[in-house]
């Protein structure tokens, strides 16, 4: 158990978290990109994926979006666009490994990742979301003479919220872990500790950096949380203090379980 | 000139067919020559992959099991539970592995134990809303013919609960063997330790054979899967078809 004293006391020493690449840095600089990141996803995904939800087609792109999404393990994605900025024919355009300002060294590259992963659970969680707002409501607005827009506008959007923003939540996590696994392709971000460490054997450190990621992941999924509970009106279907989608029949395996996979 | 001296140490053995498509020089996204030429370091990344994949799932199956029974018998439990695995869940995967080092050490094991963390948290969700799927008219006329809870909970309860247990153990999966290429951090990542030497040494063709067989790998389990569900829930089949 020397490695957890060794861990405790590169926590406690005040010159493992400030100056120079210290850990204060490197999470502020995971912060940055996550939210970027998350930013970019939604401001993507959400339009597309509420209005196809809207005219009720695209359902078997959503899903398989969210299948592929899994299948392909982040660290290959993010190796492969690191190591991509000397195709040939991109002519050296793509950033690849070089600096991005305070995005920090392949901060394009891992960008580009980061918004990939965080694309499926907002894409399906937004589909399914205007999907299940329930038939006899839709007609309700039809009858009441809404059109197109103000249907989506004044009855879908607000029904569609909490679930809305649950996947919004799911992508949340999901940017944090796999801006985490950056550090594997010497990218940006606190996971940097984690790979320093175990590269140069001093697993104290390693074991450090590890808890101040799953502490940090476990805060924001907290606050997500509660975010999530403000944004849910009480006694709405979505309603439930786990956060969970509702159950419905309709809804595909693939939002009721969490879709995280980093 | 030295760069050329080095590239042309590198292609000695295929030095009548000119450089290899894998050579420094070249180094070629796509290369058949390097996957006959290490065939055999593939093959053994690729098997050190699967079984650590099958261990995880299999490990996370054994585990959720009672643990979602013992929620569903204890409402109190249920909560916590789901708590815990999601707090689990929460934690990226390249901290998890590095919390279980100190007790694991830079074994296999800590890669194992880490992704049954994972697998865990969706298996047990899964049994919970499978057997919450479960219609109270079939359970109540199993009690009627005499089963007792033992028997209804693996007769009728289970084989009901299969179709959305099985939806669960196929995102468990796919997602396993994703994740199982994280573990190259303590040097047991099945594929993941090419990816990684790949990246460190730029060597394109490695990294992209490695990254396709995990994508190939995750499909070929995912179909073995569909096809297990196929032969063990045959009620299903006619209504599908």
């Amino acid at each position: 158990m020397r490695v957890l004293q060794d861990a405790w006391a590169y926590l406690t020493t005040a010159g493992s978290w400030t100056g120079d690449g210290g850990m204060l840095e490197l999470l502020l600089q995971q912060l940055l990109l996550t939210v970027t990141a998350l930013g970019l996803a939604a401001a993507l995904g959400l339009p597309v994926a509420l209005w196809l939800g809207h005219l009720g087609r695209g359902g078997f792109l959503a899903i398989n979006i969210s299948n592929i999404g899994r299948a392909v393990p982040t660290f290959a994605l993010l190796a492969l666009l690191v190591t991509a900025d000397a195709w040939g024919w991109t002519q050296g355009w793509f950033p690849g490994v070089r600096e991005a300002g305070p995005y920090g060294r392949a901060g394009l590259a891992t960008l580009v990742a980061l918004t990939l992963f965080a694309l499926p659970p907002i894409i399906t969680n937004a589909y399914v979301a205007v999907r299940e707002v329930p038939a006899d409501v839709r007609q309700a607005a039809d009858g009441m003479g809404m059109t197109g827009l103000q249907k989506f506008r004044r009855v879908e959007l607000p029904l569609a919220t909490p679930l809305v923003v649950s996947g919004l939540r799911l992508a949340l996590v999901q940017v944090w872990a796999t801006a985490t696994i950056a550090a594997l392709v010497a990218g940006p971000g606190l996971g940097r500790v984690i790979t320093d460490g175990f590269v140069r054997n001093q697993y104290g450190q390693g074991i450090a950096g590890a808890v101040v990621v799953a502490v940090v992941a476990l805060l924001l999924e907290l606050v997500a949380a509660l975010a999530q509970r403000l944004a849910t009106p009480p006694g709405s279907p979505g309603a439930r203090p786990t956060g969970r989608p509702r159950r419905s029949g309709g809804a595909p395996a693939s939002v009721a379980a969490p879709t995280v996979s980093s | 000139m030295t760069l050329l001296v080095q590239a042309a140490a590198l292609v000695v053995p295929t030095a009548d067919a000119g450089p290899s498509c894998y050579s420094r020089l070249t180094n070629e996204w796509f290369c058949w020559q390097y996957v006959t030429d290490r065939q055999s370091e593939i093959v053994d990344a690729t098997v050190e992959h699967v079984w650590i994949t099958v261990a995880a799932v299999l490990a996370g199956l054994l585990i959720s099991f009672p643990l979602a029974v013992l929620a569903r018998r204890l409402p109190r439990l249920e909560s916590t539970i789901l708590a815990v695995s999601t707090g689990i869940y929460t934690v990226p995967s390249l901290a998890l592995l590095p919390l279980l080092v100190p007790f694991t050490g830079l074994s296999p094991t800590t890669v194992v134990i880490g992704l049954a963390l994972y697998a865990l948290t969706i298996l047990v969700r899964a049994f919970l809303e499978g057997l919450r799927s479960v219609p109270d008219e079939v359970r109540e006329s199993a009690t009627g013919l005499g089963y007792g809870p033992g028997r209804l909970l693996l007769r009728v309860e289970l084989p009901l609960a299969l179709p959305v247990v099985m939806a669960g153990l196929r995102v468990a999966t796919v997602s396993t063997v994703a994740l199982t290429t994280v573990g190259s951090l303590v040097s047991y990542g099945g594929l993941g330790n090419l990816i990684k030497d790949g990246v460190l040494t730029d060597f394109r063709a490695e990294l992209l054979t490695a990254a396709v067989l995990c994508v190939v790998l995750a499909i070929v389990l995912d179909v073995l899967l569909v096809a297990t569900q196929r032969v063990l829930t045959p009620w299903t089949r006619g209504v599908r078809a």
